[in-house]
């Protein structure tokens, strides 16, 4: 049970990593890694969204939306899956308002320096991607946990790193047509290379 | 007439104006290696020494010579033998005849080893070497900075680590992607933030998977097959590489099938020696694969499993095996892309250590862990310094309050 859990959350972090495998996330992720401390900040956000969403969204799945799940309901017959996508959503976009005004509450400097990126949260694919990912799979509410907290764990460990690389490139004589996003793109690819080396685990 | 004024005179037809200012780099590389340049530092505080970039960069290139030598007669040696056994007289192709205008195919010569040798892996290093150059000077003239000697070191680090029957075409790509889009995109030597060596290997081994995975061997006869040393220890662990007639004194000497660099533990560190004696070679990092290594294959030791065989490798066949020993010395230790801080290097060098063992133990699809331990660590060297840092900035902070 334990190992299970183990080998699925070392899955989501490292084989599949959400933003150096899927490329899922990608504009947080390129805009918001230009220092190491707003972009550890957002990785603890997304983490925190995620780990809180999947699970809600789980349950939201098994016990209202999926083929015959409303027969607690005494409507066996019912199926609501196309409702999928605007629930999901739904949930997404409350949590992070929630998050929202709590940063601004408690930390003010990290919530001025997320800017319009902390809303912008609830389309983050990163996050719809997780959600979506759990219904396909069809993990149950403790692995939809793992899992969320797993791929938020992934993401934010990318945009630190990145972020880290992207300090260090500031010293960088990088030629004028690359400068600025370009480069972050060929950042990230490289890193992704990296990261080639989980590609093939079988946990 | 000396040098020095051969020089001088050919010197204004390189600056700006003169008939050749496009080629200015070139002069410039030229001068330099034999001469120090005059310039010197005039603000700020600065450290005087005699070593130059210039002048490491030639050190690192020559501690490879032990590799190379070794590597080139252990190809002839390994292609020989198998020759003898196929019951072949001439290596195929144009090598072949080459080869035999000069040295025969017996085992057991030194010389006829040494050249067969040198007809696999002196024509890929040359095309390494012109195509590399190539890149570098036309980056260097376009954007007006130096040649640079690191893409000496490049070059000869990324030859060595190719399998000694690549296509020639292939090794020209690879050395491109590396030189390129891993070192001059961001403006050269010390703006990277990957080895470039590495990541044009790593490029190859995407690109052409079926060539380059390092479980096939890679002899330089047509037909002979077999599997590598690893590929061996990932199916049947220790018995098998004794099934194989390999012994541990093999595989450190380096009598076994693979890339010209890596076979030889004992000259590696016959020329990693003299890089940590001179300290171009970061010790701490060292020492750090070391004990990331030993830690997490005992680690897997004690875990065991019944299914995988490598599990019960012993940290001593690691370090002997594969490109363990050629990335540890030459690999990890290049001084940009690994970690600047002193604290930080126990760490990067730690983090290859636990990754090379775990890629090589847990995933099945790479049998060769070291390069792509060693780019993952890469990634996350700056996130290192920047952690250590903040500590020393937190402590000092702390002390005086």
């Amino acid at each position: 049970m334990i190992e299970d859990y183990l080998s699925l959350f070392v899955k989501a972090v490292f084989v599949e990593n959400m933003a150096l495998a899927f490329f899922l996330g990608m504009c947080t992720f390129l805009a918001i890694s230009k220092k190491v401390k707003t972009a550890i900040g957002l990785g603890v956000a997304v983490i925190a969204v995620l780990t809180i969403t999947v699970p809600v969204n789980n349950l939201i799945y098994t016990y209202l939306l999926a083929d015959g799940a409303l027969a607690w309901a005494g409507m066996p017959d019912v199926n609501l899956s196309f409702l999928g996508l605007i629930s999901y959503i739904g949930v997404i976009a409350a949590i992070v308002q929630i998050m929202e005004m709590l940063l601004d509450k408690y930390m003010p400097a990290l919530y001025n320096a997320l800017g319009v990126f902390l809303p912008l949260i609830t389309v983050n694919c990163a996050i719809m991607g997780a959600a979506l990912f759990m219904v396909e799979r069809d993990y149950s509410f403790g692995e939809s946990v793992v899992y969320g907290m797993g791929a938020g764990v992934g993401w934010a460990l990318a945009i630190a790193t990145l972020a880290g690389i992207r300090e260090k490139l500031k010293y960088s004589d990088v030629p004028a047509g690359l400068r600025g996003l370009g480069i972050t793109f060929v950042t990230v690819g490289l890193m992704s290379l990296g990261f080639m080396s989980f590609s093939g685990i079988q946990l | 007439m000396s040098l020095r004024s051969i020089l001088d005179s050919m010197e204004p037809h390189f600056h700006k104006g003169g008939k050749y200012e496009n080629f200015y780099a070139l002069y410039e590389a030229a001068d330099t290696i034999f001469y120090t340049p005059g310039y010197v530092t005039k603000t700020g505080a600065h450290v005087r020494d005699g070593i130059d970039l210039k002048r490491m960069m030639i050190t690192v290139w020559l501690c490879t010579f032990p590799a190379i030598f070794f590597g080139m007669y252990n190809l002839g040696f390994q292609a020989n033998s198998a020759m003898e056994v196929m019951g072949v007289a001439q290596a195929e192709g144009w090598r072949g005849a080459l080869v035999s205008l000069i040295a025969g195919t017996d085992a057991a010569s030194i010389w006829d080893n040494l050249i067969l040798g040198a007809a696999y892996w002196l024509p890929v290093y040359l095309v390494v070497f012109a195509v590399g150059g190539f890149w570098e000077v036309l980056f260097a003239a376009v954007r007006g900075h130096e040649v640079n000697e690191g893409f000496f070191v490049t070059s000869v680090l990324f030859a060595l680590i190719l399998p000694p029957d690549v296509p020639l075409w292939q090794a020209a790509m690879g050395i491109t992607f590396g030189i390129v889009v891993g070192k001059e995109v961001f403006g050269g030597t010390g703006m990277n933030f990957l080895n470039p060596a590495l990541t044009g290997r790593a490029f190859l081994f995407f690109a052409y998977p079926a060539q380059m995975s390092g479980d096939a061997v890679w002899t330089a006869v047509d037909g002979f097959s077999g599997a590598t040393a690893l590929g061996l220890a990932n199916t049947g662990g220790v018995a098998a590489l004794a099934d194989a007639g390999i012994t541990w004194a093999d595989a450190f000497i380096g009598n076994l099938q693979g890339s010209v660099g890596e076979v030889s533990t004992l000259a590696i560190f016959a020329g990693g020696a003299v890089l940590l004696w001179t300290r171009i070679a970061a010790w701490r990092i060292v020492a750090g694969v070391m004990v990331g290594m030993i830690a997490m294959s005992l680690l897997l030791n004690l875990i065991g499993s019944d299914t995988n065989p490598l599990f019960a490798l012993p940290f001593y066949w690691h370090l002997v095996l594969g490109g363990f020993a050629f990335g540890m010395i030459f690999m990890a230790t290049d001084p940009v892309s690994a970690s600047m801080t002193n604290t930080g290097k126990w760490y990067f060098g730690a983090l290859i250590g636990l990754m090379v063992v775990l890629i090589r133990v847990l995933n099945p699809a790479f049998p060769e862990g070291m390069m792509l331990a060693i780019l993952f660590a890469n990634l996350f060297a700056p996130l290192i310094d920047y952690y250590v840092t903040e500590a020393n900035i937190k402590r000092r902070v702390a002390r005086n309050v």
